[in-house]
């Protein structure tokens, strides 16, 4: 299987993570198309460290992978609050932050 | 005895710093201070006038004033027979002008302030005459006009007071920088400012013909400033809103002669430029003329004796201004008139005095009898002035009138017959004033003055008449001291040149002295008949008059001119810049600043707070800047 | 340490302590005064150690800064420096006395935290004109409008926000402008030396030899930081906001010292780093000068508002000044320099004065006051005192230097010198018509504390007036009397200044003339 593929999938994953994150309201599947974001381009990474033969790459992976577990940690927590505070999950309803 | 010649403007001047330090608590003894210093000035003058015996020209130089590379000022002074000429005037007229204020101002709680200002005044006046170089000359010469401005606007709740020392002040600024300016040429040819260096560096040649000429027109104009000619007479007559003595001390004797001075003093540049000598010449001769109209016109005995010192001063200038050998006739005219008219002045503060300070002379009359001694006095000077013979302007003006018709050709005709009009003149107003003054029905009988009180005229304490007394001594006997056996030229011979009669006279030399006689006689039995003591003198001033009378009582339009050229322009620009300058020039400033921010005010709609369009944005960001990137790279 | 270092530390460790010391305004106050007075009698062993004979720039220390681009912190004196240093030490201690007298604190601020910046104002300044390296002062001239900005805004009239930000945006963008140039003539250095420096020293004997066209623009970039500063026309709107928002201390240490920074600028860095840009380009300012001359008096008589009055009256003497040192005559530029001490002496007496009038009568309009010399005699002779030396008086300090700028110009520059010395009978027209309007006429009512009267009555002295304001108390003629005798007696003996700067006027004038 040629590594194409793979970047062809990331390609996919990545595209449908960022239009679901222009798309949906709730900021849960928001969050969930970011972290499809991410994990795409963690999928390119590794593809390119196996086609260079190095290991930049891979471990270039973890990082994104430790990022985005602290990442989560810290989103999840200010989507709770805003919850609690606002009773929605929509991102559109959190807009005071405006001119 | 030279060395120590600084203690001549010490004096005064501490007696002025101690005074105005000291304040009110002056009150007491501040006249007596005041007058004590001038008269240690005075008599340390007589000295030294006799210690030198005239022949001298000493430079004193006390410290370095104002270092600058090449430029070196000293603070010096310059003993010479001109200048202690002039400080024996100022000193000995400014001692009889000390006590006579100690009377006259009497009642102003403010009294120790005045002999301040007066010991200033005659401070700065030594530093004018006696300093050794045109800078120390213009220290005076502004100080002067400092002091002139303080006293002019004493009575400073007046707003006319306030007004005239501002004009007086400002009309002598425009004459002061022709004054520096022809300062900076000689030190741009000569590189230095002092008199001997200055007159050396032109006798050398190092001043091109141009130029000297333009020094001198730029000295006139410095001259004119300070001594009230034309056209820059204007602010003299209005310089009457001053008490009294100043009137006569500053505004007769000898602040307003500076400019006199300034010429005879600088008699090493007007001789060498013909050209610049008859615009002298011509500024005096015009000067002499307007001052006599105008004064035939007024009723404010003040202003008469004004416009008659405007008119008197045009005489100096017009003997100065004729020429190597006569300066000395200006001189001596103005020493005399110094005399006769400090007296004129006193006698006139002193009929005011009398009179609930009263200057308008329609509503006086018939004075002789209540003001025996000033009936005296004034009526010498006024002799005095209008050239009685043996009395002191017989000689004196009577000379210049001689010198001014022995110019050549057209010249002489013209100075001469301006001389020779104007005696004639002077005697016809200054008769009017006698007439309406003293002789005739005492019309204040049947009015209150303007603060509602009856007129109760009498006659003034000793400390004023003794010095009007003494003045009009020197009226009567200065004129024939001075030129019986040209005395007073073969002083001044050593500083201004040797005196030499005039050669071309038109008419016979001898035949002037009888036609000035006869003008003059002519003049005054013309007042004497108009207002002779029988006439009706209507209090209130007619106005139905002719338009030459209107228009000297106008002052011939000079003021109207100054108020259309500069004043009413002056304002009207004043008040555009401030315009141009808030809405133009800090417009644009703060319309760039509303510029910005209103483009910023637009931009930041773009923040709208939805994160989604954030994100696009940032994807499309991302996208540009691949597609940039990628261009980049293929192209 | 040279005395040099002491006279910047030491208010600079003062304006700290005074930062401490916000509760309790007695002992801020004492602290100040004891500090300032303490910094201005550090000047005479400062002014003492100095030798005008000796090298062009004295007391010199350095240590290094940031290395790698050949900064250093470094400070050294030359006469003029020396003399504004001077003016500074010495106007201080008098914004700090005047405090409470020329103008009150806004409520709920304390005293110490003004003194504290006055103090900082001061270091910096000092600082300023003591750098010898054109980073450090690049750095310090930035620095300088911090304190200043604080002291517009925080404690300045009802407008002052405004104010204080036009001062600070003019300034800050004209330094900037500065910097740009700085860095043209480092890179400039470091292609010709090999390694990069900011040294003053250095640079002036690097960057004279560039082409005249390098030069041009990296003057301008200097030139118009200065011309912001100084305020030349048509840079100058900033200073009437300024000044008339400014509390009376600092409008007397922003027109009395901040604005010669500027003209500090055009001696020290301008003329000797860019002589031949400054030759080609003197047409240019001589004009801007002459403009400021007459364009000022005009505009300072057409005010209506004492405090700005003052503002275009400086306006019209910085024009007089620029003249004198583009005129490039010896003469003219000792007198300019000898302008920028007496200008910050009659101005700051000038300011205190009108600050004392204000104090009284609660406005700073012209038209609501009158007559007051009656009732305050001492306060109109000093208003009398200060506007003569505004105007030049012989006998007065601006006398000496006005007169040495107009005789020196004219020399070089004879028809630009004719049209300044109209500006000699405008200042006339303008101090004295102040001086008429204020202390002069009928005696207004209505200006005057306690004393009844509609707006525009004229009332007579023995009505009460004389009860209502009083005339000047032992403090303010404390204040007062230090300027005045300097003013008097610099009008007569200028000689020790004259004799501080002629060689480092020489030395810059030397400077520009043996260009290439």
């Amino acid at each position: 299987m040629t590594p194409s593929y793979y970047l062809l999938l990331s390609a996919l994953l990545f595209s449908i993570g960022a239009v679901g994150v222009l798309v949906r309201r709730n900021a849960i599947v928001v969050f969930m198309c970011v972290e499809l974001m991410l994990n795409a381009v963690n999928l390119s990474l590794v593809t390119f460290a196996r086609i260079n033969g190095g290991l930049d790459g891979q471990v270039m992976a973890f990082f994104v992978m430790v990022v985005a577990a602290a990442e989560v940690v810290v989103g999840l927590a200010i989507i709770m609050s805003i919850f609690r505070t606002r009773r929605s999950a929509s991102v559109d309803d959190t807009n005071l932050l405006k001119y | 005895m030279t060395a120590s010649s600084w203690l001549l403007v010490a004096l005064p001047a501490l007696g002025a710093l101690i005074l105005l330090l000291a304040g009110k608590r002056a009150k007491a003894w501040g006249h007596l201070l005041g007058t004590a210093t001038v008269v240690l000035a005075f008599v340390y003058a007589v000295i030294l006038f006799f210690s030198t015996a005239g022949n001298a020209t000493e430079n004193v130089n006390l410290y370095s004033w104002i270092p600058a590379g090449q430029l070196q000022v000293d603070f010096g002074l310059r003993i010479d027979a001109l200048s202690l000429t002039f400080v024996l005037l100022i000193t000995g007229v400014g001692m009889l002008i000390h006590f006579y204020s100690i009377g006259y101002m009497a009642d102003d709680e403010g009294r120790y302030r005045f002999f301040a200002y007066l010991n200033l005044f005659v401070a700065s006046m030594l530093i004018l005459v006696l300093g050794n170089s045109f800078v120390t000359l213009y220290l005076g010469w502004e100080g002067v006009g400092l002091a002139s401005y303080l006293l002019i606007g004493w009575y400073q709740n007046r707003p006319s007071a306030a007004t005239a020392a501002k004009k007086a002040f400002l009309m002598n600024r425009v004459g002061d920088v022709g004054l520096a300016l022809a300062i900076f040429l000689m030190f741009k040819y000569t590189g230095s400012t002092g008199y001997t260096q200055v007159f050396d560096g032109l006798t050398n040649g190092q001043i091109p013909p141009a130029a000297i000429t333009a020094i001198a027109i730029l000295l006139l104009l410095g001259a004119c400033g300070k001594s009230g000619q034309f056209p820059l007479q204007a602010w003299l007559p209005d310089a009457m809103e001053g008490p009294t003595p100043v009137s006569a001390l500053i505004h007769a004797a000898t602040m307003v002669t500076a400019g006199v001075y300034l010429v005879a003093r600088s008699n090493v540049i007007f001789s060498a430029t013909p050209d610049g000598r008859l615009v002298v010449t011509l500024v005096g001769a015009v000067t002499l003329l307007i001052g006599c109209i105008v004064g035939c016109a007024y009723d404010d005995i003040k202003k008469v004796l004004a416009y008659s010192t405007v008119s008197q001063i045009g005489y100096m200038m017009l003997a100065v201004g004729l020429g190597p050998g006569i300066y000395a006739l200006g001189i001596m005219h103005l020493v005399a008139h110094g005399f006769f008219k400090a007296g004129l002045f006193l006698g006139a503060g002193s009929v005011m005095h009398g009179m609930n300070d009263e200057v308008d002379m329609r509503k006086f009359g018939g004075l002789a009898k209540k003001m025996p001694i000033t009936f005296v006095t004034f009526g010498l000077g006024y002799l005095a002035l209008i050239g009685f013979p043996f009395l002191a302007g017989y000689y004196t003006k009577d000379a210049i009138i001689e010198a001014a018709f022995g110019q050549e050709g057209w010249r002489g005709w013209v100075f001469g017959l301006a001389g020779i009009i104007g005696a004639g003149l002077t005697a016809f107003y200054m008769t009017r004033l006698m007439m309406m003054t003293f002789f005739g029905k005492s019309r204040w009988k049947e009015i209150k003055s303007s603060d509602g009180r009856d007129f109760h005229p009498h006659e003034s304490k000793p400390i004023m008449w003794i010095p009007m007394a003494i003045l009009a001594i020197g009226s009567v006997g200065s004129g024939a001291f001075f030129a019986i056996g040209d005395r007073f030229e073969n002083w001044l011979a050593p500083t201004v040149g040797a005196y030499h009669e005039a050669e071309h006279a038109p008419i016979s030399a001898a035949a002037i002295p009888w036609l000035t006689l006869a003008l003059a006689l002519i003049g005054a039995l013309l007042a004497v008949w108009i207002f002779r003591p029988g006439r009706d003198i209507p209090v209130e001033r007619p106005q139905r008059v002719s338009w030459v009378v209107r228009a000297a009582r106008n002052d011939l339009y000079g003021n109207a001119l100054n108020e259309t050229l500069v004043a009413r322009p002056g304002t009207w620009l004043a008040r555009a810049l401030v315009y141009v300058d808030n809405r133009g020039v800090d417009g644009a400033v703060n319309g760039l600043a509303a510029a910005l921010g209103g483009g910023s005010g637009r931009l930041r709609r773009l923040q709208t707070g939805f994160v989604r369009s954030y994100a696009l944005s940032m994807l499309g960001g991302t996208f540009l800047l691949l597609a940039a990137l990628l261009l980049v790279r293929f192209s | 340490m040279t005395w040099l270092l002491a006279l910047i530390l030491l208010p600079l460790v003062g304006s700290l302590v005074l930062a401490f010391l916000k509760g309790n305004d007695r002992a801020a106050i004492a602290t100040a005064l004891v500090v300032s007075i303490v910094e201005f009698l550090l000047i005479i062993p400062f002014w003492a150690s100095y030798s005008p004979s000796g090298a062009r720039i004295q007391q010199a220390t350095s240590m290094d800064w940031i290395p790698t681009f050949g900064i250093h912190i470094s400070f050294g004196t030359d006469g003029i420096s020396l003399i504004m240093i001077a003016v500074i030490a010495l106007l201080v201690p008098i914004v700090v006395g005047a405090l409470g007298l020329t103008d009150k604190l806004p409520a709920g601020r304390s005293a110490g935290g003004f003194l504290s910046l006055i103090l900082l104002q001061e270091a910096i300044t000092i600082g300023v004109f003591a750098a010898t390296d054109v980073f450090l002062f690049y750095v310090l001239f930035e620095i300088m409008l911090i304190p200043m900005y604080f002291l517009i805004g925080g404690y300045g009239g009802a407008n002052r926000q405004y104010a204080a930000v036009k001062f600070f945006l003019y300034s800050f963008l004209g330094g900037l402008i500065m910097l740009a140039s700085a860095i043209g003539a480092y890179s400039l250095a470091s292609d010709k030396l090999g390694h990069g420096t900011f040294d003053w020293a250095t640079l002036v004997t690097v960057v004279r030899d560039a082409p005249t066209g390098t030069q041009i623009w990296l003057f301008l970039g200097f030139f118009l930081a200065f011309a912001i500063k100084a305020p030349l026309v048509p840079f100058h709107t900033w200073l009437p906001d300024a000044a008339g928002q400014a509390p009376i201390g600092v409008a007397v240490l922003l027109v009395g010292v901040l604005d010669k920074v500027g003209t500090f600028g055009f001696l020290r860095y301008c003329l000797p780093m860019f002589p031949e840009a400054s030759k080609a380009l003197a047409p240019l300012v001589l004009v801007l000068s002459v403009i400021g001359v007459i364009y000022g008096s005009i505009l300072a008589a057409g005010q209506s508002d004492m405090k700005r009055f003052i503002a275009y009256v400086s306006i019209a003497h910085f024009g007089f000044i620029s003249l004198g040192i583009f005129a490039f005559n010896e003469q003219a530029m000792i007198g300019s320099v000898s302008y920028m001490l007496n200008h910050s002496l009659s101005t700051g007496m000038l300011i205190v004065v009108v600050g004392l009038i204000v104090m009284r009568g609660g406005s700073t309009r012209i038209s609501d006051y009158g007559g007051m010399a009656k009732v305050t005699p001492l306060l109109g002779g000093m208003l009398l005192i200060a506007g003569l030396s505004a105007l030049s008086l012989p006998g007065t300090n601006s006398f000496v230097s006005e007169f040495l700028v107009l005789i020196g110009s004219f020399v070089t520059q004879p028809v630009y010198t004719i049209i300044a010395t109209v500006g000699m009978v405008l200042a006339a027209a303008y101090v004295l018509w102040l001086y008429q309007r204020i202390m002069q006429g009928p005696v207004r009512g209505d200006a005057l504390i306690g004393v009844g009267g509609g707006p525009g009555t004229a009332i007579a002295p023995e009505l009460g007036a004389k009860k209502a304001i009083k005339d000047l108390g032992g403090r303010e003629i404390a204040i007062l009397a230090p300027m005045v005798i300097l003013i008097i007696g610099l009008g007569f003996y200028p000689k020790p200044v004259l004799d501080t700067i002629t060689p480092s006027v020489q030395a810059t004038l030397s400077a520009v003339q043996g260009g290439k």
